[in-house]
């Protein structure tokens, strides 16, 4: 959520202040990527898969109405209650509704990305209801009041010394500890009462089987299956686009999903909750928020085939080195700025320029979403719309002049070598976005075509 | 018009053109003997392996690796018998927090990724393999799958109420990507694979 108002470059700006920070977080993630290439470079049938989950997903876009239908179906047989919700309100009213109807007052939630689009946490504090995260990093990023900066591993910005003094001041361990393995430890004792005192518990779908009803949940730490098997009831809240058609298809997605999101073969913990425990309650919520709008965009509709799985982010040159805040979006990186301008352009004018265009996102992505592609064409839209910046738009135009005639063109020229060469202080100074963290070029003494002139045309 | 219809017709007027699903059964491998590589993979992610010839085998490797072992809960009739701890009648999941191995049988496992397929008939308690301590599971050595294709092929249309894959003990790397074992759910996970199937009743 973008709360201070500034766009990606400014916001870019403040991480970037900390250098040897910055080359940290790229080393890091960077790291993540490699790991996910050694994985994926195991399977000769790496690029057949990628290309099967991509049209399965297009099969899935195609024939939505009827899937959701089938999925509310079968669940509903299950013993399963299904809430479908317009956009992040009603989500966040039914969510409330189910909780006051049994009034538990405290919710252990594990991780949703959907709910941080929908600030689903913020709304049920303010309804005095509270809702503790207990992926780990979801936990740590909650004490420290933030958002999380990256959809699979949400406290990747942080430093160890940041969580030990977080758990210091909240936990109550000892100053200075800053040991994974001990602070982990510390979370899990402070977490594992969480789970067995709570009545409620949240979790996310990774993936929904419209031929089963079934959901699948996926973690490494077990927090979804600890929170919804110990509690009364479980909500679980998806997106429309969760959808796959049959059972059989999960064997494709479970493969590509965790490969590249860090590397393993598989996640601890694949779930299948189809029907809820005897006695409990087990409930659905379907939420649309602009996602059938993008799925009437055709250059953009491509984007709903994401599983969320962050390879673009780790391998992206602009994410790496500016940080998942600077997106000021719940989803960061390359997906994040083709999904945000879908629910607010204004708002998010800013992010499909955050990018080199260098198109790795769109090699790594595991459904082949032409991510690049898209940036390209959000940025158009949006300025076509007029939401970009008016002096970015002025200048454009000079410069289409300029380009346009020969003799502007050369006097252009000549009149930038000039100023380097004579006045550099005119353009090396920090009024010139260019100048930032760049050295300005030396000039050259001509330009190519006084050059082509002097010593072609004369000689022929 | 209620949410649910106004979703679905908005996403039918959006929807585009019919594409054919693609056929996923040509990514099933079939072959058996895949044990190795299930060993291999499980060993990578912090899972350990042992070949066992009966329950005693497996509870004796129990007490003798894992020395100030605490209480061993099973749902198998016959795991039980060999124990001494029993669950409370009638109660729910949460009882299980102190019980240092639950012992539970598994479906079959997949290599290339060392997850084991275990439906909630086999838990007894859908909280027991996530809340116990350290995780044992048991399978038949003819039960290992070579991918995810040939293991939804044989889950096909099993009816179950719930259902997982576990591939080693709960972990994170949330901390600056340090790995540390066992986030809230088991900090180990140990996979006996009996010899003979006739003492796996």
């Amino acid at each position: 959520m973008n709360v201070t108002g500034k766009d990606h470059a400014q916001l870019a700006g403040a991480f970037n202040k900390d250098t040897q920070r910055v080359n940290w977080h790229d080393e890091t993630l960077w790291w993540i990527r490699a790991k996910r290439d050694k994985a994926v470079h195991g399977l000769p049938e790496w690029e057949a898969l990628r290309e099967t989950a991509s049209k399965i997903k297009h099969n899935v876009l195609a024939n939505l109405d009827t899937y959701l239908q089938q999925f509310e179906v079968n669940a509903m047989g299950n013993g399963v209650t299904v809430h479908w919700a317009a956009d992040a309100a009603e989500h966040n009213r039914i969510v409330h509704q189910l909780l006051t109807k049994k009034r538990i007052t405290r919710m252990v939630k594990s991780k949703s990305m959907l709910t941080e689009e929908c600030g689903l946490n913020e709304y049920l504090a303010e309804h005095g209801i509270e809702v503790i995260d207990s992926d780990l990093g979801e936990r740590i990023v909650q004490l420290a009041k933030e958002p999380p900066s990256h959809i699979v591993l949400p406290c990747i910005h942080k430093k160890k010394e940041e969580i030990g003094d977080l758990f210091h001041e909240h936990l109550g361990t000892p100053a200075g500890n800053a040991d994974p393995q001990f602070l982990t430890n510390t979370a899990r004792h402070h977490l594992r009462e969480v789970f067995l005192t709570r009545k409620a518990a949240l979790t996310g779908v990774n993936f929904a089987v419209a031929e089963t009803g079934e959901i699948v949940v996926c973690t490494n730490e077990g927090n979804a299956d600890m929170g919804a098997h110990l509690a009364d009831i479980h909500i679980a809240s998806m997106g429309i686009e969760k959808l796959i058609p049959q059972r059989k298809h999960l064997g494709v997605f479970l493969r590509i999903l965790t490969r590249s999101a860090t590397g393993q073969p598989i996640t601890t913990y694949s779930s299948h909750f189809k029907s809820p425990q005897p006695g409990k309650e087990m409930h659905i919520i379907l939420v649309d928020n602009g996602r059938s709008t993008q799925l009437g965009r055709e250059e953009f509709r491509n984007s709903l085939k994401c599983i969320r799985c962050g390879a673009c982010m780790n391998t992206c040159p602009v994410y790496r080195r500016s940080g998942g805040h600077s997106y000021h979006n719940a989803i960061a990186g390359p997906i994040g700025s083709i999904l945000a301008p879908n629910l607010n352009m204004e708002r998010y004018a800013d992010l499909p320029f955050a990018s080199t265009l260098c198109g790795s996102c769109s090699n790594v992505c595991p459904v082949k979403i032409d991510i690049h592609d898209q940036l390209y064409k959000w940025r158009q839209v949006l300025v076509k719309a007029g939401y970009t910046p008016k002096t970015k738009t002025a200048a454009m135009k000079i410069m289409s002049t300029t380009l346009a005639s020969p003799t502007a063109y050369r006097l252009a020229g000549k009149a930038g070598r000039m100023v380097i060469k004579y006045a550099p202080f005119a353009v090396n100074n920090a009024l010139n976005p260019w100048y930032k963290q760049r050295d300005m070029p030396e000039a050259p003494k001509q330009s190519f075509r006084e050059w082509y002139n002097d010593n072609r045309k004369k000689k022929n | 018009m209620s949410s649910r219809d106004q979703i679905l017709s908005r996403v039918k007027a959006n929807k585009p053109p019919q594409v054919k699903l693609p056929d996923v059964a040509v990514f099933e491998q079939g072959e058996d003997g895949a044990a190795e590589k299930f060993t291999e993979i499980l060993n990578a992610i912090g899972g350990g392996v042992y070949y066992v010839d009966d329950y005693q085998e497996l509870l004796s490797i129990l007490r003798d690796n894992y020395p100030d072992h605490g209480r061993i809960y099973s749902p198998i009739p016959d795991v039980k018998a060999l124990t001494d701890c029993v669950a409370i009648e009638g109660s729910s999941g949460h009882q299980f927090a102190d019980v240092e191995w639950a012992v539970i049988k598994g479906h079959f496992g997949v290599a290339e990724n060392g997850a084991i397929w275990i439906t909630g008939d086999l838990m007894e308690y859908r909280s027991l393999p996530f809340i116990c301590q350290r995780l044992a599971i048991i399978i038949k050595q003819n039960d290992i799958l070579p991918t995810m294709h040939d293991a939804y092929r044989r889950i096909g249309d099993s009816t179950y109420s719930y259902g997982a894959f576990i591939a080693g003990p709960s972990k994170t790397a949330d901390i600056e990507q340090s790995l540390v074992l066992g986030a809230h759910g088991p900090k180990g996970m140990a996979v006996f694979i009996m010899k003979d199937d006739s003492v796996y009743s």
